[in-house]
Formats: C-alpha cells, structure tokens, sequence
C-alpha cells in the first residue's frame, strides 16, 4: 500500500504516537487540572508540556497562550464567531478552504462583509493586493498558508507585516503546512495562528489549537463555548485568562499526549530535514506527471513555494475514476474532487470537475513515487 | 527548620509553569495541593522557601508568569 493522502491526514505516524496515548490511558488516565492528586497533576503536565513543544516549533514564548481545540476548523471558528460582528468586515484570499468560507458565508447572512483576494491560477496570493484592501476598516484578515488543493505557499511573513502597520488582526490557517514548513511567530507579527495535530504535526485526529501573539488582546475573541475549566470553580462567571478561557469541558488529554509525540518526532528528526525530504519527493513526482501526455498538473513547481499536495488531471478521464482505479488496482491511496475548497478550484479553474490530488508525507519514499508515476501512466494511457 | 510558603495560581497549568521557570532559576519548589484554608480552589499550587519569597516573585515577573498570591504556611 502507498499512502499519498497525507494533506487529508497524516499517515503513518510515529510509532511513540500510538504507544504515547496507550501509556496515557493505561498509566495516567487523569482529568488535567480537575484536581490535585498526581495523577491529574501529570496529566496536566503532559498538557503543558504539548504546550511548550508548540512553542518550541513555532518559536512562541508562551505555552500558556496556546490554546487546545479539537480540530483548526474547531480553532477557526473560534476567531471567526468570537470575533466578527455585524458591520465587520473581513478579508480573505481567493484560495481560502470552506473552514474559512463556509463559517463566513454564514455570517455574511448577519450582516458581515467578505472581501476576496483575487490570486494568479497558481494559487500566488501578492502582498500588496491585500494591502489595497485595507484602505477602508476591515476586523480581521484571514489567510491560509498553504492551499490544501496545490500547495501554494501564501507569504504570511510579508502579510503580517502590512495588518500590523495597518492595524489589522491577522489569523492564519496554517492547516497544511504546521510541521511541514517553518513558521516563525517571533520573527512575524501573526496574531493568531490556527493549526492541527493530525496531519504535519504526526498527532492522532482531534486536536488542535489557537496559538495567540503576546501582544494580542485575546479579549477581542469571545468564547463560544462556556463551562468548566478546573480553576476559579468558585465562580459561575468564565475565566479570562488563557488558556482556559476558551478551554471548558474536558480536552482530549489522550490526543493530545499523542501529538506531544508527534511533535517530539519532529522536533528531533528537524523540520527543515522533513521540508527537503518531502520537497524533493516532490520534485519527483511534479516531474514525472508533467512529462506524461494527456496530464496536466496545477501550481507552481518551485519547492520553496509549495507544499507536497500535488493535484493534476489526466484529460477525458473522471477525476473519480482516476482515484478509484489508483485505489483499487494499484493500492494507491488518494483524494479526488474539490477537497472542501470550491472556492479555491474556481480560482485555478478547476470547478467543478476538482483535481486528484496526491499528498506525500515524511515517511513516504522514492518507491513510493515511482508506483504512483508508473499507476497514473497506465491510467492515462488507457 | 525551613519555613514555606505557597504561590497561588489560577490553574494547575500556571502552577506548572511557575514550578518549571522556578526550577529553571535553580529555585526549590514542590507542586501541592491547593490549602483549604486559603483557596477553595481545588487544584494544585507552588511551596517555595519562605527565604526565597524575593527571588521567586522578581523572577516570575521577569518571566511574565502571572500569579494569584502569595501567602506564607
């Protein structure tokens, strides 16, 4: 079996991923910071300690300013419904996934504005287009770092740079590139970063989170969800502080012992020895279907502005077909179709047929690549 | 013999932090159970020596570790 569905979520992980959470449920099994006894103690210092390893990857000084979700769609709509009111309006690019799209479609029913950036059929997002949206107020900009459909890297460094002279938040879906490729929240002035545990990050599906700048105001977001944190329990008002703020309820301690794990792996192995991997597996692959008749592959080819989510066509076939031909006659695991982000196929002309895509990931190999080449070539030439 | 005081917080998560930028400073601390008599909160909380009450705060506010209080035990 070849897995290249690694945009959807990660596969393999680490091995200490699954052996992490068994030892959580087998030898912790705690409440984290429902109580005193030691056992909830370690249960909240293996929190804590997931905590600082974000931090470590994302070179964020505060653990406690990252706050724990179930998912980045769970973090995104956070800021979006905590945030924007009625007579806001909020900007987002041309390429945005329905994380993002569907919660603000939404709200434009209760009177929100969307303004889109317009990018090249690449995908390529140019700062200073969204710097010309910002000439009348807007609440929030809200980008992705990387299209989940092409890959295409959006520069949130330069991005960053022009809301905070602007004055404008900044919220970054760093969906497909949080362990994939380097973000750097000390150097760039990003406000909020939503990210998730189960696909760069190597962690089990069901987690994720909100990392937020220290000098944001997190008061500007309400909690969406209300209830019990495990501190101030003498009070029947919500904590401000973070991170329980916007932590009520029991978390997924369990997952989240398991994406400590995950982010151990990465931070030993190095991110910048998973980027140069996964790049050149890409250069690979990019190269092998575009020399293939009748294919047509989408995005730019430059490593450095991409991610591994390559998506390509082969002319007359079904997209559909494609990934159930890959999946059943060659143990090739795939995605066809729009991959949630309608709006991003619009934008590289490709709605409403999609693409297949194929997403490689840091235990993938050259072996990996020539199956797939070899399976699309028989595919195409038939 | 030592006399203690404790460091409140406002959650088990915030007394692991002060514990660990404590212990990063070459400060003795011991992660306790919230006293009853000073908190109804039912988590945990910090015991340092009474003689590094100084240190301990300067450093926390270096550090921008937020705390409840300090009493002594």
């Amino acid at each position: 079996m070849v897995y290249l569905d690694n945009a959807a979520t990660s596969f393999p992980k680490p091995q200490t991923v699954p052996e992490a959470i068994v030892s959580f449920m087998t030898r912790v099994g705690a409440n984290p910071g429902r109580s005193g006894h030691y056992l909830s103690v370690e249960a909240e210092r293996i929190r804590y300690g997931t905590r600082e390893a974000i931090g470590r990857l994302f070179n964020h000084a505060d653990p406690q300013r990252v706050v724990f979700t179930a998912n980045v769609t769970a973090a995104l709509n956070l800021v979006l419904f905590g945030m924007v009111q009625p007579g806001d309006r909020v900007v987002v690019t041309g390429m945005e996934h329905n994380s993002v799209m569907r919660p603000l479609r939404f709200l434009e029913g209760r009177g929100v504005t969307v303004t889109l950036v317009e990018t090249a059929s690449d995908g390529t997002v140019d700062p200073q287009d969204v710097a010309s949206t910002l000439d009348t107020p807007a609440r929030l900009v809200c980008t992705l770092h990387a299209s989940n459909v092409i890959g295409t890297v959006v520069p949130i460094g330069e991005i960053s740079r022009i809301c905070r002279d602007r004055g404008v938040p900044y919220l970054v879906d760093a969906a497909q590139t949080a362990g994939c490729v380097p973000i750097d929240l000390g150097k760039d002035p990003i406000d909020m970063l939503a990210f998730t545990g189960h696909k760069g990050l190597l962690g089990p599906t069901g987690t994720g989170g909100l990392v937020l700048s220290p000098s944001f105001d997190e008061k500007l977001i309400g909690p969406l969800v209300y209830g019990g944190t495990g501190s101030r329990s003498e009070q029947e008002y919500q904590p401000e502080f973070l991170p329980d703020r916007f932590e009520s309820g029991t978390c997924n301690i369990a997952g989240i012992a398991g994406l400590s794990a995950g982010l151990d792996y990465i931070l030993t192995r190095g991110l910048s020895e998973i980027r140069a991997h996964e790049s050149g597996l890409v250069h690979q692959l990019i190269a092998g279907l575009e020399a293939m008749e009748g294919v047509t592959v989408y995005g730019t080819s430059d490593p450095k502005k991409r991610t591994a989510a390559v998506s390509f066509r082969i002319a007359g076939i079904d997209n559909g077909i494609t990934a159930r031909r890959l999946s059943e006659e060659f143990d090739i695991m795939c995605r066809p179709g729009l991959h949630c982000a309608p709006r991003a196929h619009k934008t590289i002309g490709t709605f409403p047929g999609g693409t297949v895509r194929l997403s490689i990931g840091p235990f993938n190999t050259e072996a990996d690549i020539d199956a797939a080449l070899s399976a699309v070539a028989a595919i195409a030439g038939k | 013999m030592d006399e203690y005081g404790v460091i409140l917080t406002f959650s088990t998560g915030h007394a692991i932090r002060t514990e660990n930028v404590l212990a990063k400073a070459g400060i003795e601390t011991k992660l306790i159970p919230v006293p009853r008599h000073l908190s109804s909160d039912c988590g945990s909380a910090v015991r340092i020596k009474q003689r590094d009450r100084q240190k301990a705060l300067g450093i926390l506010a270096q550090n921008a570790v937020s705390i409840d209080r300090y009493e002594p035990l």
